[in-house]
């Protein structure tokens, strides 16, 4: 069944968290799940949550209970830091970037149990600012992806293939290897 | 259940260790199924797109170990189809290499001497040529310029590339739309099909079992072509010889998952993996130091600005490969383009105030991306990855459709490890923070453990039965008729990229495995040329095998 107060509960831990690997600019006054401690797009508004969402990523079946596990943290956090939350948006939402950034850093430390679930949500957000991956590249470029217009990625050509005719210096900038075999080799 | 289908020979995986001794027992008249997990994509099927779903994900499989992560190629063709072709042979004193086991780890009948025949074999066939400075793409030259203005020496490295066909692109990790990178699907895997070599894409094998004849039954399965978590069928094939070249990653877990029903295996499978000391250094450029410093500056008057594009790593310094330097502190610097999509989230931020991976200092680092440059080590580890109990299926539990998956190699590198990654990255930033160049920080290993695209060594040869799985002629010790190619036969690090190393032993490897299926009653004849019909390559090694293998 669809819950929509569940999708947007899902929805806001995730910006707030995916705004915390790749932090962006608010979108718009009254942005809460975005920090605003960056300029420019982040991976927000590159589409992390569109990216967590596929298909293909496999993520999308276990989010409703990701978000409930990362606010439980979250919640547990504030206690431990003895911090009043805004109990109108989820826990996770309503830390400072400070702590998102905080509990973020447990979450995918080395010894943490749930590391790798965390890491992949962070992987997840990163591949949205990188590489839009629920976009074809040369749409996310045609309609400035905030993320890769940030990186100054190169559009393609006029027929949508990357070609670099200008590529190279040139010229000998180096002396190989004295032991340098006939087939181009170390010896 | 239906009549069980019966060949010569199967070849689990497509890659360099499964598509030359396809094509070689096929071309000598073996009958020949090759078994490929991944899908078989051409020319336009290699998309210059980083969505989900494209070739960027199709061609590729991703586990992530407890400590090690490996990039590998999911396709016909393995490997060669997403690699960046750099074809470096292997320096002399890698086979004198004692590791961890207090003697040499090759077998006697290997060195650098004797694979180069084979070696000559494989740079006829793909073919693998020497660059040009004019060949060489901004980034490389950029690094040779630093190299150079740091005292060192710098190579650009030979490749299996077509440099008239090239664009300098950098989408060579997806798989080469304009045929530029000679991959095997452009000379050993059409050579193979042409002598009658059965390619069956998404069959993913599962386990062996002893058949009735002596032989072997490979039991796999049908993975759906889109989203490869799905089996869509199965069966099982018997075979007189089996040869698995799943890749390092893939081979011992078939052996692992196998040793209920075909007994027990060596005590090396599974054990001494190697990630061919890799490790990533990434560098941000400071542009008016590359024009002030080192003089560079392209066509239009920018500097540098160019970490897009190129083909992959064309440069590198090999000051280091001097085998009088004690083991462990040789390796090889190169340069390296890593796409967006898996290419960033490693990069730390130098000097960062909080966290190095992620976070707002992070994200200013990538403002910066095109003034990236990205160095590669590799050097000498000392094979200390061993793989858990299999997963029930393929090498990993897949978590996505395509490409990421959780496996059961655990890696702890050892002091030696970390001094030789320590030397290097200590190298890197006096070459590159030299006179203000740039500021370089290494990947870092807290995310996804230590990462490497040249999984070796988990199913190696060698002449000590205690440490190595299989003899010097890659059959598996115990279960004969069972020959291992890949990169898993590989004892240990090369301190340059493997695939040269591995695609040479997998040609050395051929003449005892024609051997082996005569003796099984095949009529198959070692002897033929390169795929292209060339033979200089092939005549040199036929005096070698001279009253072997039919000749
Ligand atoms: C991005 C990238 C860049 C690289 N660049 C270079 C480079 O420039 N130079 C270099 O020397 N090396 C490079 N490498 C490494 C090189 O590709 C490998 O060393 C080489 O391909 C290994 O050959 P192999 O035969 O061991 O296995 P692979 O080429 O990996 O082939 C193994 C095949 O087996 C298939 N397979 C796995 N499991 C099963 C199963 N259960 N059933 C059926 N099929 C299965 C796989 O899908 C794959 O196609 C690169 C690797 C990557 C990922």
């Amino acid at each position: 069944m669809h819950d929509s107060a569940q999708d947007d509960v899902t929805t806001m831990t995730f910006e707030a968290f995916a705004d915390t690997i790749l932090p962006g600019e608010k979108r718009f006054p009254g942005d809460v799940t975005v920090a605003g401690v960056a300029v420019g797009g982040g991976a927000v508004a590159s589409g992390a949550v569109a990216v967590l969402r596929t298909d293909e990523g496999g993520m999308a079946p276990a989010l409703d209970n990701l978000a409930e596990a990362l606010n439980g943290h979250a919640g547990g956090y504030a206690a431990e830091r003895g911090l009043s939350l805004d109990p109108a948006v989820p826990p996770f939402v309503a830390l400072s970037f400070a702590d998102r950034t905080e509990l973020v850093a447990r979450l995918t430390a080395p010894t943490h149990p749930e590391r790798d679930i965390w890491v992949s949500v962070a992987m997840f957000s990163t591949i949205a600012f990188d590489a839009a991956a629920h976009l074809h590249t040369v749409d996310a470029l045609a309609d400035g992806h905030p993320g890769m217009t940030t990186m100054g990625f190169k559009p393609p050509e006029a027929d949508g293939l990357w070609r670099f005719p200008e590529f190279s210096y040139g010229r000998q900038l180096a002396r190989p290897h004295p032991d340098t075999t006939p087939s181009g080799s170390p010896a | 259940m239906t009549a069980i289908e019966s060949t010569d020979v199967v070849v689990v995986g497509s890659g360099f260790g499964g598509a030359i001794t396809a094509y070689h027992l096929a071309a000598g008249g073996a009958r020949v199924v090759v078994l490929e997990r991944g899908p078989w994509l051409t020319g336009q099927d290699f998309d210059q797109d980083f969505k989900f779903g494209s070739s960027s994900t199709r061609a590729f499989d991703f586990t992530i170990g407890d400590g090690m992560s490996v990039l590998a190629g999911n396709c016909v063709g393995g490997g060669s189809v997403v690699y960046f072709a750099a074809m470096p042979r292997a320096p002399r004193f890698v086979f004198e290499r004692h590791g961890s086991i207090g003697r040499r780890m090759w077998p006697a009948a290997i060195s650098r001497d004797t694979l180069e025949p084979w070696y000559d074999r494989v740079a006829e066939a793909l073919p693998v040529t020497r660059q040009d400075w004019s060949d060489v793409p901004y980034a490389g030259g950029l690094w040779a310029a630093a190299c150079h203005h740091a005292g060192r020496t710098a190579n650009p490295v030979p490749v299996a590339i077509d440099n008239e066909r090239c664009v300098n692109c950098n989408w060579m990790m997806s798989g080469c739309r304009f045929d530029a990178k000679r991959s095997l699907l452009l000379n050993y895997l059409p050579a193979a099909i042409a002598h009658g070599a059965r390619i069956r894409p998404l069959h993913e094998a599962q386990r062996l079992e002893r058949s009735d004849d002596g032989g072997y039954r490979l039991h796999y399965t049908v993975v759906d072509d889109v989203d490869y978590r799905v089996e869509v069928g199965g069966g099982a094939i018997d075979a007189k010889v089996v040869v698995l070249a799943a890749g390092a990653g893939a081979t011992p877990v078939i052996l692992q998952r196998s040793a209920d029903t075909l007994g027990p295996m060596p005590a090396a499978v599974g054990r001494y993996f190697s990630g061919n000391g890799e490790r990533l250094n990434t560098a941000v450029i400071d542009e008016d130091r590359v024009r002030e410093v080192l003089g560079l500056s392209r066509s239009d008057g920018v500097p540098y600005e160019a970490y897009q594009i190129g083909k992959g790593p064309c440069v590198a310094t090999w000051d280091r490969l001097d085998g009088s330097l004690p083991e462990y502190l040789r390796y090889s610097l190169e340069q390296l383009y890593f796409p967006p999509g898996f290419g960033t989230i490693l990069a730390q931020v130098p000097d960062a105030t909080g966290p190095t991976w992620f976070g707002a200092e992070k994200k200013e680092l990538l403002r910066h991306w095109k003034s990236w440059l990205t160095i590669f080590t590799m050097s000498e580890d000392d094979n200390e990855g061993v793989f858990g109990p299999p997963p029930p299926t393929g090498n990993a539990v897949r978590v996505s459709q395509q490409m990421l998956g959780r496996g059961a190699l655990r890696y702890r590198p050892t002091e030696n490890t970390l001094r030789g990654w320590a030397a290097s990255d200590a190298e890197v930033r006096d070459i590159l923070e030299r006179d203000g160049l740039a500021r370089v920080m290494p990947w870092t290993n807290d995310v996804v453990g230590a990462y490497t695209v040249h999984p070796l060594a988990s199913c190696r040869i060698g002449d000590d039965p205690a440490t190595s799985a299989l003899d010097d002629r890659h059959e598996l010790r115990g279960h004969p008729g069972i020959f291992v190619t890949d990169g898993s036969a590989v004892p240990g690090a090369l301190t340059v990229n493997p695939a040269m190393t591995i695609a040479a032993l997998a040609e050395r490897a051929v003449p005892a495995i024609v051997e082996a299926a005569r003796q099984r009653g095949v009529a198959v004849r070692y002897g033929a040329p390169a795929p292209d019909g060339a033979t200089a390559a092939r005549d040199a090694v036929l005096p070698l095998v001279a009253g072997r293998a039919g000749r």
